[in-house]
């Protein structure tokens, strides 16, 4: 435990002095709750007539289930609400990218590695510091910016529109399938970062992930799909399961001779 | 024993890195590893240091074996890599700390502070690495190796890029470490550093050539030879040391008389009592010394 401690800490104490790394994990967060917010307010300030107008061009199902005694107005706020949450799931996803394929190439461009794997340490004590090292900063980034986008919102909108997004869907979306989306992004950036050479190649590689994500997105905006508490209670044994395989398959697929051997 | 391999080989594909190699190091011997670029060196301290597994053979390193107590090995042996490998945004400080606690150091920041003073990186301690000249970070390298007191250690090309005053100093404290009773397994293409620091020396291309301590290598590829410096030229007395039993070969370059003899400390005596009877005018006496580069070149174009 002592040693996937100290790799968690000379991961940040490293990583964090990359720029482009810090930009992501304070940024992002920043940058995507104060859109929310922004979006927020500027809908809840149109007058009901253009809001019961555009509530007809919500997808009907999502204004039948979550609308039902609320107005046009508080509806709208709910739907753009609940669009800005699927952003939410972004971040598990895109930080821990960036952080790990910083941190396994990282080690390659200044050849630490061998000296690294020289130490008593074994793949997976290594692998699980280097991916706790990457995902523990995704998910308090995620949860400090949702935090964040609770309170703006107890601010800037109703009660009625307050619970009707921060429920229990969303609540366990963010605090469960995150950390869960966090694991799955990590295990798939260790096994594209040992693969190539380049920081920026491993990032844009593991960063397909997001793909799934933002069709999600695409899909709850255009009506084809409506997350509920359901949907989500599925899918978190199912990114359980993925998750073990991915992480199983980097732990396999980390082979310390052909890295050491092949990295040139 | 601290080290035995017994037709250690390792193959990359069809390339055949390291051909059965069988040698013995003792406890306390500073061992030399030499041969060309791509020889087989590092792939040699990759699996003496369980980093890369044998394709076949085996090795004991401290009593463990390759391949089966991999762990125990790392744990106990030091190694300095080809490259420092050190992470430039931390702290000379930083780097060894997380070292020590990898190598379940007891007192992480005694050890830090000792190794860090004894290679006079102490007052720099709190700056980053990057920002250090390669002499210090080689040294780095070597306090990084030595945190957790190995009796055995790999020094892979431990001189090398480094000016001759960081190399220098890099020496010294080898021959510190020597002092301790460390076994030290150095990997160089520096001969002239082989030869000072090494008990013995394998030269090593692909397969192993020959191992032996560097008077030995160059007794058996040369023998010993005695240089007569004269006054004048010594061609009239050629034909008479050569008819010596004990004069294996006689040679005159301008005024030397080279002869190659066994044992030129109960020779030499007879051999000048010889010429300056014979009327030569003799300025020095003195044992021609071939260089290990000589010795080295000879026995890498021979493979």
């Amino acid at each position: 435990m002592d040693k996937i401690k100290t790799i968690i800490e000379k991961e940040w104490a490293e990583v964090f002095k990359n720029r482009l790394v810090l930009f992501t994990v304070i940024f992002l967060p920043l940058f995507f709750t104060a859109l929310s917010l922004i979006i927020l307010v500027l809908v809840g300030s149109g007058d009901s007539t253009e809001a019961t107008m555009d509530t007809a061009d919500m997808p009907e199902q999502f204004a039948r289930g979550v609308c039902q005694g609320i107005g046009g107005a508080d509806c709208l706020q709910v739907f753009i609400g609940s669009q800005f949450m699927v952003m939410f799931m972004l971040l598990p996803v895109l930080i821990p990218v960036t952080i790990a394929s910083y941190s396994i190439v990282g080690e390659k461009t200044t050849r630490s590695l061998e000296a690294l794997l020289a130490t008593p340490i074994t793949t997976i004590q290594l692998l699980v510091g280097k991916g706790l090292a990457a995902a523990i900063p995704a998910v308090v980034a995620t949860w400090l910016g949702f935090a964040i986008y609770m309170v703006g919102t107890a601010l800037v909108s109703n009660s009625s529109v307050f619970g009707r997004l921060f429920g229990p869907l969303w609540l366990l979306a963010i605090l469960v399938l995150g950390p869960l989306l966090a694991v799955l992004a990590v295990a798939l950036a260790v096994m594209v970062s040992s693969r190539v050479s380049d920081p920026r190649v491993a990032e844009q590689l593991s960063a397909v992930v997001v793909i799934p994500i933002v069709l999600f997105m695409l899909g709850q905006t255009a009506g084809f799909i409506v997350l509920n508490t359901q949907i989500i209670l599925l899918l978190v044994p199912i990114f359980v399961l993925i998750d073990a395989g991915l992480t199983y398959l980097a732990v396999k697929t980390f082979e310390r001779e052909n890295i050491l051997t092949r990295w040139k | 024993m601290i080290i035995t391999t017994d037709n250690l080989t390792r193959k990359f594909g069809e390339h055949l890195a390291v051909d059965r190699l069988t040698l013995q190091i003792d406890e306390g011997e500073v061992f030399g590893f030499l041969g060309p670029n791509g020889a087989g060196k590092t792939t040699t301290v990759r699996m003496l240091t369980s980093l890369i597994a044998p394709t076949s053979g085996t090795a004991t390193v401290l009593g463990y074996r390759v391949g089966r107590d991999d762990q125990n090995i790392r744990r106990h042996v030091g190694i300095l890599t080809e490259t420092p490998g050190l992470y430039d945004r931390l702290s000379a400080w930083r780097n060894l700390t997380i070292y020590g606690r990898l190598y379940e150091v007891k007192d992480v920041a005694g050890q830090v502070e000792k190794y860090l003073r004894l290679l006079g990186l102490w007052e720099r301690r709190y700056d980053a690495v990057g920002t250090f000249s390669k002499g210090m970070r080689q040294k780095l390298a070597i306090a990084r190796a030595l945190l957790h007191e190995p009796r055995l250690l790999f020094l892979d090309e431990p001189t090398a890029a480094l000016d001759p005053e960081a190399a220098k100093l890099v020496r010294g404290f080898i021959v510190e470490l020597r002092k301790e009773g460390r076994t030290i397994f150095i990997c160089t293409h520096n001969l002239d550093e082989a030869d000072r620091l090494c008990d013995r020396i394998a030269v090593f291309k692909g397969q192993l050539r020959v191992v032996d301590t560097p008077a030995g290598l160059r007794q058996n590829l040369y023998g010993r030879q005695v240089v007569f410096h004269l006054a004048e030229s010594p061609a009239p007395y050629l034909t008479r040391v050569e008819a010596l039993p004990y004069v294996k070969r006689a040679q005159v370059v301008d005024n030397k008389l080279i002869l190659a003899l066994d044992q030129p400390e109960q020779r030499n005596p007879e051999l000048i009592r010889l010429l300056v009877t014979a009327g030569a005018s003799i300025q020095f006496v003195g044992e021609l010394r071939h260089s290990l580069e000589d010795v080295y070149l000879q026995l890498v174009a021979a493979g």
